[in-house]
């Protein structure tokens, strides 16, 4: 392989590898909240009484 | 978790709104739906074609300008109105509940070609240990065109079925059918838990032993090394574009529904970034693990990539079957490249049903199997009396090309313009989405989607007119591109507004007692204003 295909290879592997890895390090850092209902729904909807 | 809901008693009444369990499966599943046949057999090409190495560069700049903002855009329309693509946009407004019909439309059509080539990949798992193009004297592609797919001469659509295609293809449909009616929770997110896994695995074995091929380096030379001239040129620019734009499943209506089964509370942005970059970092093992065959494929051949890289069908079941002969330990590269196509195509074609099924689940307020049912079972039909047959390749490639310009390109273009300038929904959609969200969107999002999507969309729409108006596709007869290519899409978009016509009855989810209380939650939770950092 040429000097400069192997540049781009590596240049191509950092970024978008890369952009993963930090995607993930930003989702790890927020983790999932709990879907706790804000509002207190009158009448209930009877979805929850089984 | 699905339970019964308060119309229990009627056998076909509707169920409680599924959500994916955790982020990971709603991640998993929109990355599976995101990689398909695409990223393994389009990319690869597309990048050598258009500047090697320096392809990166219009690449990023599209995922970052047009792939991540419109997936966001669908995420946003999904998870704010919580329902399938046209109950969603009609939530939206009244007026584009069309767009959600022309989506499910579009998802029909490519739903039945696309399980004849995941059943054509399944078929060459098994070829490959058997080595069955070998007995062809023209080898890898006369097996493919006379022996296998026994191509008819004449470009027409006939009921001549081939049994070899029919009876894979049926099995597809057996197993996509049994995974849709297990639904989001224990259908989608299971299935994508293991064939993802599997296909990440399988696919980097595949690029490990490729890598070590004779003449493997030739391959990688050439698909790195970078042309900058081609950065002039605004086709190449174009092409980047258009890839990421189908790579990444946006406008498909597939994120939209993926969307609505989050939960309230998600990180929608921080999710998307996942799920784009993990797409592009399949595409680029796919490069290596492609041109590296290929390049062992020129060494054996005594010639140079140029004259063996290829693309779709041609990479597939052509250039591979002859790596697959050539190479030590061919039959594991065989079944290792057909089975990630297999994998990569379910995940997919999983997505792409669900948009139907979620649409008339909500449409006729049924329960999952009965909806399923009524919507898979047709769908299956008609992709097993027009595809396992001598003409289906023609009617394939026609349907591909023109479902897929003329259809999502199409339709996105309205999309963007529609909630850009026609109804100025962006603030209010950017809104939703920071609610969440780890990553804000500000002001470049709003444009991004407002003035650059529109403008990349319609500059690569104009293009596709011209050329498919100044030449006929694929050298077909006028009246076969004309019915089942320009009448097809022409057709998508009237079934659509006559489809946004028919009444929502009231077991219908229209009025949706779940949906108004995730309504009343969401406008209790909204921020005055985006705060932190900003796209």
């Amino acid at each position: 392989m040429s000097g400069v295909a192997i540049v781009f290879m590596i240049i191509s592997m950092l970024t978008i590898w890369g952009g993963l890895v930090l995607a993930l390090i930003n989702l790890s850092r927020h983790p999932e909240k709990d879907d706790d209902d804000v509002i207190e729904t009158a009448g209930a909807t009877g979805n929850n009484s089984l | 978790m699905s339970s019964p809901s308060s119309k229990q008693g009627a056998p076909l009444a509707s169920e409680k709104r599924e959500t994916f369990s955790s982020r990971k499966l709603f991640i998993l599943s929109a990355v599976g739906s995101a990689v398909g046949l695409g990223n393994i057999w389009r990319f690869p090409y597309v990048a050598y074609e258009n500047g090697g190495g320096a392809f990166l560069i219009p690449y990023l700049v599209a995922i970052l300008c047009a792939g991540i903002p419109l997936l966001f855009l669908d995420y946003s329309i999904g998870h704010r109105y919580r329902g399938s693509a046209p109950l969603a946009y009609r939530r939206a407004n009244r007026k584009t509940e069309m767009l959600g019909w022309w989506q499910v439309l579009i998802c029909f059509v490519i739903a039945i070609y696309y399980a004849a080539i995941v059943a054509w990949a399944a078929m060459y798992c098994w070829f490959s240990i058997t080595k069955a193009w070998e007995s062809n004297p023209e080898g890898a592609s006369g097996f493919f065109m006379q022996d296998f797919l026994k191509v008819s001469d004449d470009v027409n659509v006939s009921f001549d079925f081939v049994g070899r295609i029919f009876v894979p293809m049926l099995i597809v449909w057996l197993i996509t059918m049994i995974i849709m009616v297990a639904g989001v929770n224990k259908g989608i997110s299971r299935a994508n838990a293991v064939f993802m896994p599997l296909l990440i695995v399988m696919f980097m074995i595949l690029v490990v032993q490729s890598v070590f091929l004779p003449g493997a380096v030739d391959g990688l030379n050439a698909f790195f090394t970078p042309n900058f001239e081609a950065l002039q040129d605004p086709a190449v620019w174009a092409a980047a574009f258009g890839h990421i734009f189908f790579s990444l499943s946006v406008a498909f209506g597939i994120m939209v529904t993926y969307s609505s089964y989050m939960k309230r509370k998600s990180d929608l942005t921080g999710s998307g970034y996942v799920v784009a970059f993990a797409n592009s970092g399949f595409e680029l093992l796919a490069g290596i693990g492609v041109f590296a065959a290929l390049g062992f494929m020129a060494h054996n051949a005594g010639s140079s990539v140029d004259e063996v890289a290829t693309s779709g069908i041609g990479l597939a079941f052509i250039a591979f079957p002859t790596i697959v002969s050539q190479a030590p330990l061919g039959g594991l590269i065989g079944v290792l490249f057909f089975g990630s196509l297999v994998f990569a195509g379910l995940t997919s074609l999983i997505s792409i049903l669900e948009v139907i099924v979620a649409a008339f689940q909500d449409k006729l307020g049924w329960k999952r199997t009965p909806a399923t049912l009524v919507v898979v079972l047709p769908v299956a039909c008609i992709s097993l009396i027009l595809f396992p047959t001598t003409t289906g390749l023609y009617l394939l490639d026609t349907m591909d090309a023109f479902v897929n310009q003329f259809g999502i390109l199409a339709c996105a273009l309205v999309l963007v313009i529609v909630f850009g300038a026609g109804l100025g929904m962006l603030p209010k959609l950017a809104k939703h989405l920071n609610r969440h969200s780890s990553i804000k969107l500000g002001t470049g999002w709003k444009v991004l989607v407002g003035g650059i999507g529109p403008a990349a969309l319609g500059y690569m729409l104009i293009n596709e007119v011209q050329s498919k108006i100044n030449e006929s596709y694929s050298g077909y007869p006028l009246w076969f591109n004309g019915v089942f290519g320009w009448g097809m899409a022409g057709a998508l978009i009237v079934g659509a507004v006559i489809l946004s016509f028919v009444p929502w009855s009231k077991n219908s989810k229209i009025n949706d007692p779940e949906f108004e209380e995730h309504q009343q939650n969401v406008e209790a939770e909204e921020l005055p204003d985006p705060v932190g950092k900003e796209y």
